[in-house]
């Protein structure tokens, strides 16, 4: 894409401004020079989703790349990890490749796919993948996610072996010891139920030997989907005290708690659960003080007769590319986030954590960006949304905002310039 | 009397005055199990679907029985070995069982919520005979029933629950319904087997047998899953008996007149002694025949209220 294009009067940290695009770059962000009208829609980098599970290869009537790159340009994003457990796991070039190729195939101008590789052979947890073979061929972390590493000295190799190759480790914290068949939280829900629980301590454990590791070793490691407040103050505590350690949490830990499974509702069914009251309290203020330091949506799509079972048989999973930023918003009307932490949340932090270059609307930066308007709503339903999974507790509930145009390098993903682009 | 239900799967939905005006209605009931000709034409036309997905002798006979002296006609599906004993094909097997148009479908399934998810998928009634941990309503009804004909008034009565309360369905449904219906209920059980919040729920728990059945009036001893040892909870067999198997001595401490109930099977010599389990103190029979009166009763309600004949 060549030439210079305008978009005017749109709303950058409560500033109306023009933005001037050169080709793929930001050419210049500056006060808008009209009448001061205009000014309804909100300008925000592309975001970066660094944990999402695209199902292909092999289990493709849950989704497929070109169907989950398809919900991530209509949710927002320029970017996206997805998880290596595929069938055949990705733990090898020749199942990254295919990844990549399929990616360019069906999506060419993005969003951009970045395949995270297994850390394990086969996600078995007991030799490492060829984590350099897997680098080369376009990985960009690696993660046993799904499958936790209950082996800690093949962690602490982990760390160390990835460390060489500057790509760091994620790690699905969960000591399964502790949670063999858990379905929900454990706590007042699962006792009247009569339900299985996973008790919170069953993440926050194994936060702690992550965070015992990367002080030890001095590598950093990326703990993922973090839902518990023990894990939270754990995380502080290691911040504080200068440890390597980032942390992701997921919309549905902000907004959603375990009474979703009162009704033994199957869409709630996540892991890790639901956790309580007090778990969305600690969340909200860690994401706000940057303890956590990202969000990401640990889009995990299933086919709807998958989640058409009793509670005990129904897959972890909630879909969450369609709706993440819409559901992030709910949070800004309700004073939990600023527009400044969703930018910071959503892009800047995981651009630095995983090396990617982001927007930052400064000269030469890349034109990724998005335009939403705060004013509009949508509600995801099994037509509406992009993703093959319509597996969310939020389906058929009406959602503010919406996204009006996303770009990567100044093409078009999904939507449209606004009339008046020039 | 008037019966809004359309599905009975806990003992959450009901009211305590409905639950006591189906202890009246049971109480007619049973006077049918006593006569000659145990049939009446009530039923005659209904059926009634039995979905035993977990192995189960004497709720589904009792159900068979309740059904078929009201002259209903009763089906049950072989499930042992079948796919549905993993609930894999339960929406499935849900609606070809609807296309078959019973009136009713009493079901019993391993996994909890299991019963809750086929009254969503389905418009015939569900009654729910045991799901996983969750809920066993039919027999906390009758074992207020059996207590019901004893006592005169729930008032100032004391329960005690012995055993696993963490895994049992029985405990969560008597927990609710005793205490809907003003009684006191103890629980006593090692800490391995009690919910971990069970300091939220209404009823005061105790960790040593002796002092649990102080003053008690009537004490249910729960069937001890013998897998509970493999699993890490108990140590063995033999230090849960010493601990918490209820013998003759323990009967001493109750209040006079106190009764001893089972929901069966027993193991004996585990969580109850063998001599008195059969002892007079003993409900455990009577817990049997109030079952027949108590599903009789359910049924009634469930085919020939209005909510069954605007369907």
């Amino acid at each position: 894409m060549s030439g210079r294009r305008i978009i005017q009067s749109v709303v950058w940290q409560g500033q109306i401004c023009d933005c001037i695009l050169e080709g793929d770059r930001i050419a210049e962000l500056r006060p808008a020079e009209g009448d001061g009208s205009g000014g309804e829609l909100l300008l925000l980098p592309g975001l970066i989703d660094c944990h999402t599970h695209l199902r292909e290869p092999g289990q493709e009537h849950k989704e497929d790349i070109a169907s989950g790159l398809a919900a991530a340009a209509s949710g927002g994003f320029c970017s996206i990890f997805c998880m290596a457990n595929t069938v055949p796991v990705n733990d090898n070039s020749a199942v990254t490749s295919m990844m990549l190729d399929t990616a360019a195939r069906a999506h060419p101008r993005g969003p951009a796919l970045h395949p995270v590789g297994a850390l394990s052979r086969g996600l078995a947890g007991k030799e490492l993948a060829p984590m350099h073979e897997l680098a080369r061929s376009g990985c960009i972390a690696f993660s046993n996610d799904g499958i936790p590493v209950s082996d800690s000295s093949l962690m602490r190799r982990a760390m160390e072996y990835s460390t060489d190759l500057q790509r760091p480790v994620i790690d699905h914290c969960e000591d399964s010891s502790l949670s063999p068949e858990g379905m929900i939280s454990e706590g007042p829900v699962s006792d009247r139920l009569g339900l299985r629980g996973v008790p919170s301590i069953c993440e926050s454990i194994q936060v702690a030997r992550d965070i015992l590791l990367a002080s030890y070793l001095d590598i950093p490691v990326h703990l993922a989907h973090i839902s518990r407040r023990e894990s939270v103050e754990l995380i502080h505590w290691a911040k504080n005290k200068g440890v390597p350690v980032s942390a992701e949490t997921c919309p549905h830990y902000l907004l959603w708690t375990e009474d979703r499974a009162v009704e033994y509702d199957p869409l709630a069914k996540v892991n890790p659960p639901l956790g309580t009251a007090d778990d969305v309290t600690a969340l909200r203020q860690a994401v706000r003080e940057g303890v956590i330091d990202i969000l990401a949506t640990d889009h995990a799509p299933h086919a709807p007769f998958e989640k058409e079972v009793p509670l005990s048989r129904a897959p972890n999973g909630i879909s969450g590319l369609d709706t993440a930023l819409s559901l992030c918003w709910t949070l800004v009307q309700e004073g939990v986030l600023t527009q400044k932490d969703l930018v910071r949340l959503w892009c800047h932090a995981p651009a630095r954590i995983f090396g990617l270059r982001a927007n930052g609307f400064n000269p030469g930066d890349p034109a990724d960006f998005l335009l939403f308007d705060p004013r509009d709503s949508w509600t995801p339903t099994a037509e509406s949304m992009r993703s093959r999974g319509k597996n969310t507790p939020c389906l058929n509930q009406e959602l503010p905002g919406r996204i009006r145009l996303n770009c990567r390098r100044g093409e078009v993903l999904y939507g449209q310039f606004p009339e008046g682009a020039a | 009397m008037d019966w809004p239900h359309k599905d009975l799967l806990s003992v959450d939905q009901l009211t305590s005055p409905e639950i006591l005006e189906l202890f009246q209605l049971a109480q007619n009931f049973e006077e049918i199990n006593s006569r000659l000709v145990k049939k009446t034409p009530t039923l005659k036309g209904k059926s009634v679907l039995l979905l035993f997905a977990e192995p189960s002798t004497r709720t589904k006979t009792s159900f068979d029985i309740a059904a078929k002296r009201l002259s209903a006609d009763t089906f049950s599906l072989a499930t042992k070995g079948s796919s549905l004993e993993k609930g894999e094909d339960l929406k499935d097997t849900g609606l070809t069982l609807q296309a078959m148009q019973p009136d009713a479908i009493v079901i019993r399934h391993s996994q909890s919520g299991a019963a809750d998810f086929l009254a969503r998928q389905l418009h015939c009634s569900i009654i729910n005979a045991g799901d996983g941990w969750h809920a066993h309503p039919t027999q906390a009804l009758l074992d207020g029933f059996t207590l019901y004909k004893l006592w005169e008034g729930f008032r100032d009565r004391t329960l005690l629950l012995v055993g696993d309360i963490a895994h049992s369905r029985v405990a969560r449904s008597d927990i609710e319904l005793f205490t809907k219906l003003g009684v006191s209920v103890r629980l006593c059980a090692p800490r391995t087997l009690l919910p971990r919040h069970v300091a939220d729920w209404p009823v005061s728990v105790y960790t040593d047998l002796d002092e649990a059945c102080r003053g008690v009036d009537a004490i249910q001893c729960l069937r001890l899953q013998l897998e509970r040892q493999q699993s890490g909870l108990l140590p063995s067999l033999r230090e849960y008996a010493t601990r918490f198997g209820l013998r003759k001595k323990h009967m001493e401490l109750t209040r006079p007149g106190a009764k001893v109930l089972h929901p069966g099977p027993m193991n004996r010599g585990i969580e109850i002694d063998s001599h008195l389990a059969d002892d007079t103190d003993s409900l455990i029979l009577d817990q049997v025949s109030s079952g027949i009166a108590i599903r009789m009763t359910l049924l009634y309600l469930f085919l020939t209220s209005t909510s069954q004949r605007r369907e």
